[in-house]
């Protein structure tokens, strides 16, 4: 059984607008140990989908089921959630500062993480346990740096802090939503690297939610492609980055600019997403899709293709294709490589 | 040989910092771009890359003289513009137009489309309203957009619709300079492979001069010839694109396309991501000597007091400068430095910056 199994999750919010359908019955499973990226753009419904899982969005209509090692987490009480989340479900945002509260120290701030769920913990061990996790994280001199407040740490070092905080108590899972989208690239690399010594350490399993192939390239071992509130393609990593199934995976690494001959034109996903106030009937991709056709009209399932009973995708299109015809060569992203 | 249409010759800019206490006393400047030479010859596309706070977007608002420089020249066609008037740099604005990264915050959201394109034509006083409008018209369908929909207000348009907007209204006057900062990076990515095929259609179209600013190495090698990767101020390495990632020179540089996370798992695998140690120094006070010194891996003790000029290294051709004292040489790559988790004794960098 997988650590983390979510199955048909609807989200929906009333806005002045109308009905918001963001996340339309998505389906994945996280195994223990390991990391599976949900990758899509803006409004594809990645975060909203495990924000719900943990319980954070308020004032949503939720359907569907999400059971975490044993417990299911939608509809569970506050006070269930409550121990979860942080103890069993750690949790890292984009942004670091607002996530950190700028009156305390960080060392009291994670000290407080690790006493909220155990009270028997006295103030002197957990700061002694703060300070530990802090040097842990790859903060220089950490049981200094405990008395800290949040704005005397840079961007990346905020993100370390954080990342301090949602392993303080051994979680079996984090869900790090776009970790890394405010760092600078050498930090970012920083950052990822802590990460995976974590998790080669812990043995965390890992939600990373991006919209970034790059970083899922290097960290991902499975991934999910959502599109419209929609899983649109679930792989393991090399299949999906060799063998893309689903024609919007295919258009998303087409237009990627690594793909492509320098100054040549890249191949774009013609138009753009569509309302989630009013999705299209069938395949939400199908207004973009250069190979729509009639049966389109009708939501495919997630099916296995290529061969393979990890790859599913939800496309009509014939199961053996991608394995012969969806391979995209990566000139410029090869020749990268040959820097020494 | 060709003149260079624009050169920016020792160009350095300055911020003072005020302390926030009760007497507002100057206390300190922020070298934003500190003593940058580099030149652009028409037709091309010069990237230039660099993190947060390197001053590549500063760079960029000196060359419009949206700031106005402490020290240098700026020479436009030929033309000194330095130290221009606003009534002179009029003439000069016809010729250097500029696109934003934020396509919300750049076009005011309360005016219409037509008129925010139409916007260059009224303040330089081309054409009669009629001939306006058609223009506007032209141009909104060059860019891609619905002429139709010239009536409609910015919030009816996407992000990657709002930018051509931005597009089209630096595009009015036919620029012979088109400065991007950061032009995609606020656009998803299905959406930003169109952006930037319409600025490489635009280039072959009307001929123009970019200088291409992002964080996004992978975005910069696409439409750059060559490429200036910029650290704290000071331009490190510059040099035609191809070379610039099969050669660096520059450690930094050499970093920055490590540590670039690539969308092919076999690259991703095989390869070596070098991690820096430590953030970004403070640029109040940037380190003395090479401002990267403090954090690299082959830095010496001469790299402490001595400021590396900007010159071709090892024999490079002159197009290939680097700023370095002790360069890397063919094939040779940084030493592995990979710090560890747990290891809290990394640099003496992170110690400064928290000081």
């Amino acid at each position: 059984m997988a650590l983390l199994e979510v199955r048909d999750l609807h989200v929906e919010f009333d806005t002045p607008d109308g009905v918001v359908h963001a996340v339309r019955g998505l389906s994945f499973d996280v195994e223990r140990g390991s990391t599976l990226a949900v990758v899509g753009e803006s409004g594809s419904g990645k975060s909203v989908a495990t924000q719900t899982i943990t319980g954070l969005t308020r004032g949503a209509r939720v359907t569907g089921s999400a059971v975490f090692d044993g417990t299911e987490l939608l509809g569970a009480s506050e006070e269930t959630l409550r121990a979860v989340r942080g103890a069993r479900i750690g949790m890292i945002f984009q942004d670091p500062l607002s996530s950190l509260h700028p009156y305390y120290t960080v060392g009291w701030q994670v000290a407080e993480m690790i006493r909220a769920h155990d009270r028997t913990v006295t103030r002197a061990m957990a700061r002694e346990r703060a300070a530990e996790l802090l040097s842990l994280v790859g903060i220089p001199r950490a049981r200094r740096r405990v008395d800290d407040y949040p704005h005397q740490f840079s961007g990346g070092m905020r993100q370390r802090v954080m990342i301090a905080m949602a392993v303080a108590l051994d979680p079996a899972l984090l869900i790090a939503d776009e970790p890394t989208t405010a760092l600078d690239v050498t930090v970012q690399a920083q950052v990822l690297e802590v990460m995976q010594q974590l998790q080669d350490r812990f043995g965390t399993a890992i939600v990373l939610i991006t919209h970034d192939l790059g970083v899922v390239a290097e960290m991902a071992d499975e991934v999910v492609v959502m599109y419209a509130g929609r899983a649109m393609e679930v792989a393991p990593r090399r299949e999906l980055f060799y063998h893309p199934h689903h024609p919007y995976s295919e258009g998303l690494l087409r237009s990627l600019p690594s793909r492509g001959e320098p100054g040549s034109r890249l191949v774009p996903v013609p138009g753009a997403p569509p309302s989630l106030l009013d999705p299209p009937q069938g395949c939400p991709f199908r207004p973009r899709c250069p190979h729509a056709f009639a049966d389109c009209h009708d939501q495919p399932p997630l099916r296995p293709v290529g061969g393979s009973p990890d790859h599913l995708s939800a496309c009509w299109l014939p199961p053996s294709r991608g394995t012969t015809t969806g391979e995209v060569p990566a000139p410029a992203a090869r020749e990268l490589q040959e820097a020494p | 040989m060709t003149e260079p249409l624009l050169s920016l010759e020792h160009l350095t800019k300055t911020f003072p910092v005020t302390s926030a206490g009760l007497f507002r006393r100057r206390t300190d400047r922020v070298h934003a771009v500190d003593d940058v030479s580099l030149e652009v010859m028409p037709g091309e596309t010069l990237g230039l890359v660099g993190e947060t706070g390197c001053g590549k977007s500063t760079l960029a608002r000196c060359i419009t003289r949206l700031h106005d420089v402490d020290d240098g020249r700026i020479v436009f066609a030929g033309e000194d513009i330095t130290h221009h008037s606003r009534v002179r740099m009029r003439g000069v604005r016809r010729d250097v137009q500029m696109v934003f990264q934020d396509p919300y915050g750049s076009l005011n959201p309360r005016r219409r489309v037509g008129s925010i394109i139409g916007d260059p034509f009224v303040i330089h006083d081309v054409g009669t309203p009629a001939e306006r409008k058609r223009s506007v018209q032209e141009l909104m369908e060059r860019v891609g957009l619905n002429p139709e929909h010239y009536n409609r207000f910015p919030a009816e348009f996407s992000g990657g619709q709002r930018q051509r907007i931005g597009v089209a209204r630096a595009l009015a006057l036919r620029p012979r300079l088109m400065i991007c900062d950061e032009p995609v990076s606020a656009l998803d990515v299905s959406i930003q492979a169109q952006v930037l095929n319409l600025l490489l259609d635009l280039q072959d179209e009307f001929g123009l001069t970019y200088v291409f600013i992002s964080h996004d190495l992978s975005v910069v090698r696409h439409v750059s010839d060559r490429i200036a990767v910029m650290y704290l101020g000071k331009v490190v390495e510059v040099a035609p694109s191809a070379e610039l990632f099969t050669q660096p020179r520059h450690p930094y540089t050499r970093a920055l396309l490590s540590a670039l996370p690539v969308a092919d798992p076999d690259v991703s695998d095989s390869r070596r991501r070098i991690v820096l140690a430590g953030d970004l120094p403070t640029p109040t006070n940037p380190p003395a000597g090479c401002r990267f010194h403090t954090r690299c891996p082959r830095a010496r003790e001469d790299c402490a007091s001595t400021v590396p000029p900007v010159e071709p290294v090892l024999g490079d051709r002159p197009e290939h400068r680097t700023a370095c004292l002790h360069p890397l040489g063919d094939g040779e790559d940084l030493a592995a430095d990979r710090p560890a988790v747990g290891d809290s004794e990394i640099t003496a960098t992170e110690e400064e910056l928290s000081a």
